[in-house]
């Protein structure tokens, strides 16, 4: 794979986020314009991070709207979800792992190993995701029947591991 | 049939204890948040099946799955591992680590009880 990032180190991250959330939370998303981050203009109130080590350096999250994310926990978990709570988080940060989990096999299958972390969610009203200057932020924005949501792939290819 | 389900996430314990229930074994369910909290449920207690994730704080999966199978009280007691870790290398070091069965999340009812009902045939 290139050594930049480049759509080919964010593909598998796409493919990853519409296969989970259609199977576990029963939303079709369609996906919008890719977007490079250069300031933190991007606002949600819950989001999944994980960290990625191996071949590549960086985070992804997965950001949403209050409702947005009730909707969606709701779908996943089959209970109705009334608020951002601390089993909302949760449900967040498994849906977060999932599709980090189902990218690092997508990126396994083209040679490239990744590990990845355990997911920490940021609840917040409006909060960004900062990530250091040198490492690429690019902004996947979602349309779903439940609401707009986003993924944030900061990733650089990491060259120790070449 | 006594089952401990290993997850720190509390949503996957709650779903796993809910498909349990739905194909009919959801007689007694264990709850652990990580390897070490199972690994003291478990020394005061026998259950038939383990199942178990991979990625969680404190005590791991593997490592859990490592000193289950080093401990001869526990060493024939079938595991599970539900897990996102899906890459080929990833499912034979589960294996290897004395996993009998593998799950990749998201999965199905029936994924589940057929694993089940392939980890307990082998006890048997």
């Amino acid at each position: 794979m290139s050594a930049k990032l480049s759509v080919e180190w964010v593909n598998p991250f796409i493919v990853a986020t519409e296969e989970i959330l259609s199977t576990v939370a029963m939303i079709e998303p369609k996906r919008g314009k890719l977007l490079l981050k250069k300031d933190n203009t991007v606002e949600y109130d819950v989001s999944g991070i994980i960290g990625i080590t191996g071949e590549a350096i960086g985070s992804i999250a997965l950001s949403f709207h209050k409702q947005t994310a009730i909707k969606v926990v709701s779908n996943f978990t089959g209970e109705e979800v009334l608020g951002i709570d601390a089993d909302t988080a949760d449900a967040i940060g498994e849906l977060t792992n999932m599709i980090a989990g189902r990218a690092k096999k997508l990126f396994s299958e083209k040679g490239v190993k990744l590990k990845i972390s355990v997911p920490n969610v940021v609840i917040g009203k409006n909060h960004t995701i900062s990530s250091p200057k040198s490492t690429p932020t690019i902004v996947i924005p979602f349309e779903s029947e439940s609401g707009d949501f986003a993924i944030q792939v900061s990733l650089v290819p990491n060259k120790s591991e070449d | 049939m006594r089952i401990i389900t290993v997850d720190d996430s509390s949503t996957m314990r709650r779903i796993i204890k809910n498909t349990l229930k739905r194909i009919g074994y959801g007689d007694e369910i264990v709850e652990a948040e990580n390897g070490k909290e199972a690994l003291g449920i478990l020394s005061n207690n026998e259950v038939d099946l383990i199942i178990t994730d991979w990625n969680m704080p404190v005590m791991d999966g593997l490592t859990f799955v490592k000193k289950i199978r080093a401990n001869s009280k526990f060493d024939d007691v079938p595991i599970i591992m539900v897990t996102t870790e899906a890459a080929k290398e990833d499912i034979i070091t589960a294996l290897k680590a004395g996993v009998n069965n593998y799950i990749v999340k998201p999965f199905t009812p029936q994924v589940l009880k057929e694993k089940i009902e392939a980890v307990m045939g082998l006890k048997d």
